[in-house]
């Protein structure tokens, strides 16, 4: 019974101190008369006395471009094979796609009929000259590496190609649309080796009916990037 | 604290790449030169920051990692092909690195590097663009190959020269057109297209011969520019023309394209 009372007390005694504190303040915890603020900001301290180093880096080089030339065989569907060469250009945009734009040439030969039937010709010799441009986009499906002996390792790509641009043959400019693939092997960081073979149709009516002719063209050729 | 200030690479070609142009002969030359083009010195270096930096044998995805440069080393930036970087360890390795660790390293002051790369803030102010489309041309097939140049954001003049490739006819189309862009700051940016040229029109030689004609033409159109990557955009555009004919009646045809750009 007395200890009852005696936490009875205790607690009474508890709450009116501790009101009495946070009114008065009676413990002196706690800021007494908080100071004013202040008008400056804290001044700095350390005055840095190096100067900052004028660095001029120089640019780095990019070389997304490739440039180059090439030679190879191109059919003409019913003129034959001949000798094709030409330039193109190309633009990486990612590890993994490219744009190309080719331009070539090569010419066209006599059609069986045109051998068999002696003098007869179907098309002029100046209309037999064959050139093109295409502009295409590229994907570097299979990229690798090759290795020649223990101490030599090329970097090489398998890459497809498929555009559209124009044939002027037989005496007219003819939609063109070609595709095809090519493996680029580069010699050193910047300079690269191509195989490549393509189709190249168009349609063409020169012989009665208008058909879709496919014209194989592969060829060798030397790139350079910058 | 101060702030670490970034310091950043222009990715703009430099002046000399047209000087290339002449030098597929140099083609012989460089296989056999050995020696480095440049003077080591001219090369910029940055110091590796991350643990370590990993050298790969080629500039594309699955080329193996063949020598790691240590925290602290510096190596020397040789050049950029995409997103990869081809750099000189101080032991004369070679190898190529990709953006997001190029970005770890340190230039020799201490600063961070930042290799610019162009983003959709560029897609929307670049001033220059070209590019190339292809399509329908009222039933003929169309190349068509563009430079335009940007006066602010929202409009635009335009160059274009075509090659049209038809059943009956071929010929060549120029125009000049100005072009306005609503939202140039959406990554697909609708536009409005006004313009004038000339169009050559030949029939084709199996077909009977008739005159080759010039006539003047107008056009109104509509499409988009879609920021694809880089500096790299695609385009979709319908233009409606009018040939203004030597004839009684004027002639109407319909263009549908779609291509690719850049910016610059």
């Amino acid at each position: 019974m007395e200890s009852r009372f005696r936490i009875l007390f205790l607690i009474a005694a508890l709450v009116g101190l501790s009101g009495c504190a946070a009114t008065k303040n009676l413990f002196g915890f706690g800021d007494e008369s908080a100071p004013p603020p202040t008008a400056e900001p804290p001044g700095q301290v350390i005055e840095p006395e190096v100067a900052r180093r004028e660095v001029k880096e120089p640019a780095i080089d990019r070389e997304d471009f490739e440039i180059g030339a090439y030679v190879g065989i191109m059919s003409i569907e019913d003129f034959g094979s001949n000798v094709a060469y030409g330039a193109r250009i190309a633009y990486h945009i990612t590890e993994g796609f490219f744009l190309e734009g080719t331009v070539g040439q090569s010419e066209g030969g006599l059609t069986s009929f045109e051998v068999l039937s002696g003098g007869a010709r179907i098309i002029s010799d100046s209309e037999r000259k064959l050139t093109y441009y295409n502009l295409n986009l590229g994907y570097n499906i299979l990229p690798g590496e090759v290795f020649l002996g223990e101490g030599h390792a090329y970097n090489t790509n398998l890459y497809l190609i498929a555009g559209l641009g124009s044939t002027r043959f037989a005496g007219d400019d003819r939609f063109t649309v070609n595709f095809g693939a090519g493996y680029r092997f580069l010699l050193t960081d910047s300079v690269a080796l191509h195989i490549d073979f393509r189709d190249h149709l168009f349609d063409i009516d020169l012989l009665g009916e208008e058909k879709t002719a496919h014209n194989l063209e592969g060829h060798l050729g030397v790139t350079v990037f910058f | 604290m101060s702030e670490h200030s970034i310091t950043t690479i222009p990715s703009t070609p430099r002046p000399t790449r047209s000087a290339w142009f002449g030098c597929l002969v140099a083609v012989v030359l460089l296989v056999c030169q050995s020696a480095p083009l440049q003077a080591a010195d001219e090369y910029r270096s940055v110091a590796v920051a991350d643990p370590y930096l990993e050298l790969h044998t080629g500039p594309g995805r699955g080329y193996p990692i063949f020598h790691v440069v240590d925290r602290g080393e510096t190596v020397q930036v040789i050049k950029q092909r995409t997103e990869w970087y081809l750099v000189r360890a101080a032991n004369g390795k070679e190898g190529w690195v990709d953006r997001a660790q190029m970005e770890k390293t340190l230039q020799p002051d201490g600063e961070q590097v930042s290799f610019a790369r162009a983003t959709i803030e560029d897609f929307t102010n670049a001033k220059w663009e070209t590019g190339v489309l292809a399509g329908d041309f009222g039933g003929a097939n169309i190349v068509s190959l563009y430079g335009g140049y940007s006066l602010n954001p929202n409009i635009a003049i335009e160059l274009w020269a075509s090659q049209i490739l038809g059943n009956f006819s071929n010929g060549w189309m120029g125009s000049v057109n100005i072009v306005h862009e609503t939202w140039p700051e959406w990554r697909v940016s609708p536009f409005f297209t006004l313009g004038a040229g000339v169009i050559h029109t030949e029939p084709k030689s199996t077909i009977i011969q008739g005159p080759d004609r010039t006539d003047q033409v107008g056009h109104v159109g509509a499409g988009f520019r879609i920021y694809a990557t880089r500096r790299f955009l695609l385009r979709a555009e319908y233009k409606s023309y009018v040939v203004f004919t030597s004839r009684d009646e004027n002639e109407e045809v319909e263009e549908w394209k779609v291509g690719f750009a850049f910016f610059f």
